[in-house]
């Protein structure tokens, strides 16, 4: 540990002079990511209940084929990397499971125990989080089916329509966007890495681009958790209606 | 007039131990203030290090209840008084006598950032747009809680590979400067180490200037040397068109 002579004693993993309750900040992470995990693991391979009247799941989406011709296991699978390499390398989501998961450190000020070999992200494997970029550009394809399954969502056989489903998928496409839209590598390509947005070409759009992604990525976590309830929320109402548990209230 | 107990590291390089002292309770009182009591009527050995009272001059960074912070900008009464209130020196360095410690140690990182090198040829005029986000990291104090803080150095100590939040900070001021025109990433990679810091924010939660450390200077420093060292397309661009 550092080298103070004053707390020698608070070198054990956990302790700390903080007299709030610290640990109170992890639990929500903790219980809402493995509940999480869990949920979306068993809706990706369960292979059914995914699609009902105009509605498709976002776990589904793009859907690769449902028929089985060449895959025998769920569609889901196929695609779920995306998305979730997304949320794994995001620097919100690993502030969170750093501390909550790995405890590393457990809370501010709270000893995590010395461990010597500690590397954090200056190797491997986790310098891998430096791909999160690509993921982006991954994600920002998986947008456009979500957004094109957002719009199907308001086409009924009749025509035109709007269902309680069809308000979720959207409200879901909103905020999976939002939260894509807020990223930090986004922030940095965008123009992030212009040190002189007067000196270079489309200096004004590019620093009007940046100042519109950051006022968005201040908000960052707030989006990250929203999306994530939103798309287990859409997920589960289309398998309950799809499974007959629920009936889809047509709104229009 | 209603009392409040302090319980204080006292003690130096070697060890020492925590003395309770108890202090009458005034309007307004901080807990600089409070040492500043227990110096003159109770332990006038007692070693604090402070200057201006106005969390303006980052001296007086120690651990109350545990979290770092300025005991000038603490507010007794945003304290519980049920139990002694512990005061204690900034962990991640070492004591040099009861609240002082040796930052030092920061100085020497310091003098390994590559200070301000105008792009050659660069007219001195700059576009407020381009100012505005550096602003920020000139607001430092330099109080080092941000690095008491960090778990890299307070549980890992890992002083010889990297630098902590403050430089990241620093570094961001001059890497972002519109007439600046050196390189910081390689530096930033491999003297500073900020592949050690896991953007965990605590920095960012005890800055008393409240600058987003992690979000607007680390991130993006991360983001920089990505692009140097870990991205293959974009190496290829820069290969190809020479850009930044
Ligand atoms: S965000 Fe990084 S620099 Fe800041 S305290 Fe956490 S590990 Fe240290
Ligand atoms: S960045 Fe903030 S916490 Fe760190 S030294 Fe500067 S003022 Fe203090
Ligand atoms: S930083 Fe969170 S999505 Fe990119
Ligand atoms: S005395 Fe100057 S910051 Fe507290």
């Amino acid at each position: 540990m550092a080298d103070s002579s004053a707390v020698k004693e608070l070198t054990r993993f956990g302790s700390t002079q903080r007299r709030d309750a610290w640990w109170i900040e992890i639990i929500p992470a903790l219980v809402i990511f493995s509940a999480f995990i869990i949920y979306a693991t068993w809706r990706a391979f369960e292979g059914k209940f995914y699609e009902v009247g105009p509605y498709l799941s976002p776990f589904y989406s793009p859907l690769i084929d449902p028929e089985h011709h060449w895959w025998r296991f769920s569609p889901a699978i196929l695609i779920l990397g995306g998305p979730a390499g997304f949320r794994v390398t995001c620097y919100y989501y690993r502030k969170a499971y750093y501390r909550a998961f790995v405890m590393h450190p457990p809370s501010c000020a709270v000893s995590e125990g010395e461990h010597r070999g500690y590397r954090g992200e200056a190797s491997f494997p986790l310098i891998l989080q430096n791909v999160h970029r690509y993921f982006f550009f991954i994600v920002a394809v998986f947008l456009c089916f979500l957004w094109y399954d957002a719009v199907v969502a308001f086409k009924f056989p009749e025509g035109f329509g709007i269902g309680v489903g069809s308000v979720i998928m959207l409200v879901n496409v909103l905020f999976l966007t939002t939260y894509s839209a807020s990223c930090h590598s986004l922030r940095h390509l965008v123009g992030g890495k212009v040190d002189c947005f007067s000196c270079v070409t489309l200096g004004a759009p590019r620093h009007s681009a940046w100042r519109f992604v950051t006022i968005l990525n201040e908000h960052h976590m707030l989006w990250a958790w929203l999306s994530l309830f939103s798309v287990a929320l859409t997920d589960l109402y289309i398998r309950l209606v799809a499974s007959g548990v629920l009936k889809d209230i047509r709104l229009l | 007039m209603a009392e409040v107990t302090l319980r204080v590291f006292r003690g130096d390089r070697d060890g020492g131990k925590a003395v309770d002292y108890q202090v009458p309770l005034t309007e307004g009182m901080v807990v600089l203030d409070a040492i500043h009591s227990i110096q003159a009527h109770q332990a006038p050995d007692l070693a604090v290090r402070w200057n201006c009272k106005a969390a303006k001059c980052g001296s007086c960074s120690a651990e109350v209840n545990g979290r770092p912070s300025l005991m000038c900008k603490t507010r007794m009464d945003a304290l519980p008084h049920d139990q002694p209130i512990t005061v204690y020196p900034m962990k991640s360095f070492p004591v040099i006598k009861d609240l002082a410690t040796d930052v030092s140690w920061n100085y020497r990182v310091n003098k390994k950032i590559p200070p301000f090198q105008p792009r050659p040829g660069v007219e001195w005029k700059m576009d407020q747009r381009d100012v505005d986000r550096v602003q920020e990291f000139r607001k430092c104090i330099e109080c080092f809680l941000c690095q008491d803080v960090c778990h890299v150095l307070r549980d890992h100590d890992k002083k010889q590979q990297f630098g902590g939040p403050r430089f990241f900070v620093r570094s961001a001021g001059l890497e972002m400067h519109p007439l600046d025109g050196a390189s910081r990433t390689r530096m930033l990679k491999e003297e500073l180490g900020i592949g050690f810091c896991n953007i965990t924010k605590c920095c960012t939660e005890v800055c008393p200037e409240e600058i987003h450390i992690t979000d607007n200077a680390i991130i993006p420093l991360k983001e920089r040397v990505v692009d140097e060292f870990y991205d293959p397309v974009a190496m290829i661009v820069r290969k190809i068109f020479g850009a930044k």
